[in-house]
């Protein structure tokens, strides 16, 4: 299993370490609900140093990029960042990436569980194109703090205007005496905050100093078990569950992602995708269930006792105060409101459909 | 060192037989992996009907915490004849005590061919490994 330069930090921190993509991660610090509690309404750090990070370099990098990912490269400007996806022939997804488009190149972040089929796609595409692609996931770690308190914390440790950085943009600041460090306004929780990219040994200093700098704020170190829950209640995807050589980007929602404009060119898995939305008879959805449990992927997804679709994520909701997931069921099905069950072993659960996201930070919730 | 008045499935079940009956629970070990000491994350325990058959090695109930859910298997096969009642609204005890107050189901041993079963010394090696 790989390590990143925080696990030994972690372990002395008292988490609990679980394999993860490949990696031993912190799954938790914690009760995994307090954590969700306090990104929601203080703010949290991450170790994200097992998501894959790749840069593409050479003059035709550009094109290269907007053959073979889903979103329209050509037009992200510089300093921006979109969310795109990979997809292979048959137009289901190998991976969802983020893009940074820099004056020099373009940065490329990953699934950690992803990362060598993607290194693997990018370089089975890449002949003809004058490109060179670095993977950097070893020399460098990523770091992210995010919650309603995080501009705040990030800003007394940096020596630049940090609220210049717009949402889905990237900067960047001395950040704990560490020099002209990446920043980017994203993240993976519904919740305000930056990722921050570093050599892999400065990974431990700025970690300390963050959480020594955050404390009086309330800033705690957050596992991916909280991530996943966070991740869910805002509505995002991850690869596996709503996204998986089974499940595409349209049926997903994520038609934002996906140009099918004339001017980007052919890419790979265009048409197929293409075709897939049109013949889609399903839809990803949000479910409640008021019961003691939370959907888990896989189970079945009923109504009036018959098989209509199927659960892909699932988690107590502290934010919602209820339990929480997302499924794709048949199109008729997929209505907010619609009372529908998950099959426990033969246990029928009642659940509804919900509107995504189930939280918005910016958004008031939509009842359903 | 775990109790050795009991027998334990590599799955973190237990079983204590007297006479005729066995009593089943699962390890402080199952404890924590499901909720990492943090009593709160667990969430649910779905236990059987009495009266159902369970095969060695059936799965009997799930328990559940906030991250995942796992199966309950019976080491013994036999009639379920007992559930303890205070479980589903008290999963603390399974925190507090997993070796007697925290006793799951009771079977009455039938016929059938047992599962196999480590004695403690065994599974304490089997924790060591995943340690």
């Amino acid at each position: 299993m790989k390590q990143t330069t925080l696990h030994d930090t972690h372990a002395a921190l008292g988490a609990r370490l679980v394999e993860f993509g490949g990696w031993h991660m912190p799954v938790q610090y914690g009760p995994i609900l307090e954590e969700v509690k306090c990104v929601r309404e203080r703010a949290g750090i991450f170790d994200l140093g097992h998501m894959g990070r790749v840069r593409v370099f050479g003059p035709d990098r550009v094109s290269f990029l907007d053959s073979i990912t889903s979103n329209f490269v050509a037009r992200i400007p510089d300093g921006a960042i979109r969310y795109s996806l990979f997809c292979g022939r048959d137009g289901y997804p190998i991976d969802d990436l983020l893009v940074y488009v820099d004056p020099e190149y373009v940065r490329l972040v990953i699934n950690a569980a992803n990362t060598e089929a993607d290194l693997a796609f990018l370089h089975e595409h890449a002949e003809g194109f004058n490109v060179t692609i670095e993977d950097r996931t070893d020399r460098t770690t990523m770091i992210a703090v995010q919650g309603p308190e995080a501009l705040e914390i990030l800003q007394s440790a940096c020596d630049s205007d940090l609220s210049k950085i717009g949402y889905y943009r990237f900067g960047r600041s001395t950040v704990c005496s560490i020099p002209n460090t990446l920043l980017s306004r994203t993240g993976y929780t519904g919740e305000d905050g930056f990722e921050i990219y570093l050599r892999e040994e400065d990974g431990v200093d700025v970690w300390n100093a963050l959480l020594e700098i955050g404390r009086p704020r309330g800033l705690q170190p957050i596992g991916l078990g909280a991530r996943d829950t966070l991740r869910l209640e805002a509505g995002m995807a991850l690869y596996g569950h709503e996204l998986s050589p089974a499940h595409h980007a349209l049926e997903a929602g994520l038609d934002f992602a996906v140009s099918f404009a004339e001017e980007k060119g052919d890419w790979v898995g265009r048409d197929a995708l293409k075709a897939l939305g049109e013949s889609s008879t399903r839809t990803l959805v949000g479910v409640t269930a008021e019961g003691k449990r939370p959907p888990r992927m896989g189970y079945p997804v009923l109504a009036d006792g018959v098989q209509v679709g199927e659960i892909r994520s699932g988690s107590i909701s502290p934010t919602l105060g209820t339990n929480i997931g997302t499924a794709y069921v048949e199109q008729e099905f997929s209505a907010p409101g619609t009372e529908l069950a998950m099959d426990l072993r033969g246990k029928a659960a009642p659940i509804l459909v919900h509107p995504l996201p189930f939280y918005s930070r910016t958004r008031k919730p939509k009842k359903s | 060192m775990r109790p050795d008045d009991r027998q334990y499935l590599s799955s973190h079940e237990w079983v204590k037989i007297e006479d005729d009956t066995a009593t089943i629970g699962i390890t402080d070990f199952a404890v924590d992996e499901l909720c990492s000491g943090n009593e709160g994350d667990l969430v649910y325990c779905d236990l059987p009907e009495l009266g159902r058959q369970v095969e060695a090695g059936e799965t009997f109930g799930e328990i559940e915490s906030v991250k995942a859910v796992s199966d309950l298997n019976s080491p013994v096969a036999g009639e379920i004849v007992e559930v303890n009642p205070d479980i589903e609204d008290h999963l603390e005890i399974l925190s507090d005590d997993p070796w007697d107050r925290g006793w799951l189901i009771r079977v009455k041993v039938g016929k059938g061919d047992g599962a196999s079963l480590l004695d403690a010394t065994a599974y304490e090696e089997l924790i060591a490994e995943k340690a």
